[in-house]
C-alpha cells in the first residue's frame, strides 16, 4: 500500500536534474508531497502562499519563459483557479503541470468541503489539457515524469490515502494516453481510474465467484481518452462498467459514454458519486456511503451484462 | 536613440489616430482605455523596452504584459509603429483570422507576451516572467500595465503580496488610473480610497505622475527602470478617452465605437486628414 501523492513527490525528485523543472506550492507542499523537492532545491521552489490563482499564472509566466513548472495544491483548491487555468494556461497552451491531491470522497474525514468530486470533469472540458488520475504510486511517479516531456498543460489528481500497488514489475506498460488491462476477462470490461481500480479488482473477484469473467482496465488518462482500447472492449466484452470516485456527471463515465454513444453503442453502467456531496468518514466508509465500493461495481457489471442483446 | 518628449507626443498622436480607426472600422472595441494608456505605452516602447521587432521571441527581451487586455488597440498601434506588425495588420482588428484579436493574444500577434482579456491575471503572469529572469541571471525587466478598475480583482493582491515576498526588483507595474470602468466611474462601482497607500502597505515602491504629461511620463518610466531592489509601481493619472473630446471622461466610450460623424470629429481633433 502506498499513496499516489507520494509517487508525485518522488517524481519531482527524479525530475530535479532537469534544471528547467520548477515547483510551485500554495502552502500545501507537506500534503501534496512537493516538500521533498523544496528541501533539496529551495532555489527552484516558489512559495505562492495561500493563493492558488496567483500560483497558476506565475507558473504560466515561468512556462512562457522556458521553464517546466509543476504546481500543486489540494484538488478542491485547483478549482478556485479554474479560470486562470482556462484563460492563462490552456488557451495559450503553456505546459504548466497542475496536480490536485486529496481528490475524491476517499479523502475522508475532512468532509465534503475537501472532497473534490468535479475536478476531472471541469478540467476535461479545457482544450489542450491532459487529465490524469493514476491508481498507485508507481504509475503516478512514472506518469508525472512523462509529463515533463509534454508540450501542453496537464491536470493530475492524486489521492490522500494509501491504495494497493498495482504496477510493481509492470512499469513498462505505463504511458500517458494508454489505458492498461490489469486483468483480462471476457464477459464485461470494468474501466476505472484512481482508487477505484483496486475496488474494481475486488469486484472482479466477487464476479468470478459468480462465474462471471471481468476485464479490469486502469484508465489513468481521462483525456485524451484511449478510444481504441474502449472500442476493443466494446467488441470483445460487449458490456462496460465505469468506476470513479467522482461525480457521475462529466468524469470518466461521462467520457466513456460520450465515446460509446457516438461510435459503438454498448450497454454501459456508470459507477460514481450520484450527484451529491460527501461527509466526514473514513475512506472505506465513504466508498460504501457513496455506493461506489466493490459490491456496487459488481452489481453494475451484472446489470450491464443483462442488457446485452 | 532616445526620443524627445515632443517626438514621443507625436508618436502617441499617431497611435491615437490608429486606435480610433481600428475601433471605428470594427464598430466595436475599447477606445477609452486605449487612449488613456497610449502616452505611457508609446514612451515605454520607444525609449525603454529592450525588444527586437524582427525577433519578437528573443528570449532575453524585456516583457510587456498588457493585463487590461481589452485595451488592445493601444498596444496594436504601438506594435505597428515599432514594426512588430504591419499597418495593414491593424485592419484585422476583431476580424476573423486576424492577428489583432479582440483582446491581445500571444498565439496570434507577434510582440504580445501574454494572452490577456480576463482582468487580474497579468501581474501574476508577470511574476512568473520575473522569477524566470532571476533564475536565468538575466537583466530583463518585466513591465505590466494594469487598469484601476482591475485592482478590484482579489488575485491582483495575491500577486502584489507575493512579488514583495520574493523581492522581485525586476517587476514593474504601470497603473492606468483613468477612473472609469465598464459600467460607470470607479467611484460609483467600487470605491478604492488611497491606492498609493495600498501598494506602499504591500511593500512596493510607488510614484505618481500625470500620465499625459510626457515629461512626467519619462520621469516615471525612469523611476521604474531604475528601481531594481524592490517591485515598483507607477500610478499614472490619466483621462479615459484622452484626445477625443466627446470620449474624454465619458464612461460610454469604455467599450463603444464612434459613428461616422463622431469619427470625423475625432480625426479632426487628432490632426489627421482623412481622404
Amino acid at each position: 500500500m502506498a499513496a499516489t501523492r507520494d509517487g508525485y513527490g518522488q517524481a519531482l525528485l527524479d525530475l530535479a536534474e532537469n534544471e528547467k523543472v520548477v515547483v510551485l506550492e500554495a502552502d500545501l507542499g507537506k500534503s501534496t508531497k512537493s516538500l521533498h523537492f523544496r528541501k533539496q532545491y529551495p532555489e527552484r521552489t516558489i512559495s505562492c502562499g495561500i493563493g492558488e490563482q496567483n500560483m497558476l499564472l506565475t507558473a504560466a509566466g515561468l512556462a512562457s519563459s522556458g521553464f517546466i513548472p509543476f504546481a500543486s495544491t489540494f484538488a478542491i483548491f485547483t478549482e478556485r483557479a479554474f479560470e486562470q487555468m482556462r484563460n492563462g494556461v490552456a488557451r495559450p497552451n503553456l505546459a504548466v503541470h497542475l496536480c490536485g491531491s486529496h481528490g475524491g470522497t476517499h479523502t475522508g474525514t475532512d468532509g465534503s468541503s475537501a472532497q473534490s468530486i468535479e475536478d476531472l470533469a471541469i478540467f476535461r472540458t479545457l482544450p489542450n489539457v491532459v487529465v490524469l488520475h493514476p491508481c498507485d504510486d508507481v504509475s503516478t511517479r512514472l506518469l508525472t515524469i512523462q509529463l515533463a516531456d509534454l508540450s501542453q498543460p496537464s491536470y493530475t489528481r492524486t489521492a490522500r490515502n494509501k491504495t494497493p500497488v498495482m504496477y510493481d514489475g509492470r512499469e513498462s506498460e505505463i504511458e500517458i494516453g494508454k489505458g492498461v488491462i490489469i486483468k483480462q476477462g471476457t464477459d464485461v470490461a470494468i474501466i476505472a481510474c484512481g482508487v477505484m481500480v483496486s475496488e474494481s479488482m475486488k469486484a472482479a473477484e466477487q464476479l468470478t465467484a459468480q462465474g462471471i469473467s471481468a476485464t479490469v482496465i486502469d484508465m489513468h488518462t481521462i483525456k485524451p481518452l484511449d478510444e481504441e482500447l474502449i472500442e476493443r472492449m466494446a467488441k470483445t466484452c460487449g458490456a462496460i462498467v465505469t468506476a470513479e470516485d467522482h461525480n457521475i456527471i462529466g468524469g470518466l463515465g461521462g467520457a466513456v459514454a460520450e465515446y460509446l454513444s457516438s461510435n459503438i453503442p454498448t450497454p454501459l453502467e456508470r459507477v460514481g458519486v450520484k450527484d451529491r456531496f460527501g461527509e466526514s468518514g473514513q475512506a472505506d466508509e465513504m466508498l460504501d456511503l457513496m455506493e461506489i465500493s466493490s459490491p456496487h461495481i459488481a452489481s453494475a457489471a451484472i446489470r450491464a451484462i443483462n442488457r446485452k442483446k | 536613440m532616445s526620443m524627445s518628449s515632443t517626438e514621443l507626443q507625436e508618436l502617441a498622436r499617431k497611435c491615437r489616430v490608429e486606435i480610433v480607426k481600428m475601433v471605428y472600422r470594427a464598430q466595436a472595441g475599447h477606445p477609452g482605455g486605449s487612449l488613456s494608456e497610449i502616452d505611457l505605452i508609446a514612451a515605454l516602447y520607444a525609449n525603454y523596452l529592450r525588444v527586437k521587432p524582427d525577433s519578437p521571441d528573443w528570449e532575453d527581451r524585456d516583457r510587456f504584459i498588457l493585463s487590461k487586455g481589452h485595451a488592445s488597440p493601444g498596444m496594436y498601434a504601438i506594435l505597428a509603429e515599432m514594426g512588430f506588425i504591419s499597418k495593414q495588420d491593424l485592419e484585422s482588428y476583431r476580424v476573423l483570422g486576424g492577428v489583432c484579436q479582440g483582446h491581445v493574444d500571444m498565439k496570434w500577434c507577434p510582440g504580445v507576451d501574454f494572452s490577456a482579456g480576463s482582468l487580474g491575471m497579468g501581474l501574476s503572469f508577470g511574476m512568473g516572467c520575473a522569477i524566470s529572469g532571476i533564475l536565468k541571471n538575466s537583466e530583463r525587466q518585466i513591465f505590466v500595465m494594469i487598469g484601476d478598475g482591475e485592482i478590484q480583482e482579489g488575485s491582483v493582491w495575491e500577486a502584489a503580496m507575493a512579488a514583495k515576498h520574493h523581492e522581485l526588483g525586476n517587476l514593474k507595474v504601470i497603473l492606468d488610473r483613468n477612473r472609469i470602468q465598464n459600467d460607470d466611474f470607479c467611484e460609483t462601482q467600487m470605491r478604492m480610497f488611497d491606492i498609493p497607500a495600498k501598494w506602499e502597505a504591500f511593500g512596493w515602491s510607488v510614484k505618481e505622475i500625470n500620465g499625459h504629461d510626457m515629461d512626467e511620463v519619462v520621469e516615471g518610466l525612469e523611476f521604474l527602470k531604475n528601481t531594481n531592489d524592490n517591485p515598483a509601481i507607477l500610478i499614472a493619472h490619466t483621462v479615459k478617452g484622452k484626445g477625443v473630446s466627446y470620449m474624454e471622461d465619458n464612461p460610454s466610450f469604455h467599450g463603444a465605437a464612434p459613428n461616422d460623424e463622431q469619427f470625423a470629429i475625432a480625426m479632426a481633433e487628432l490632426g489627421e486628414v482623412v481622404n
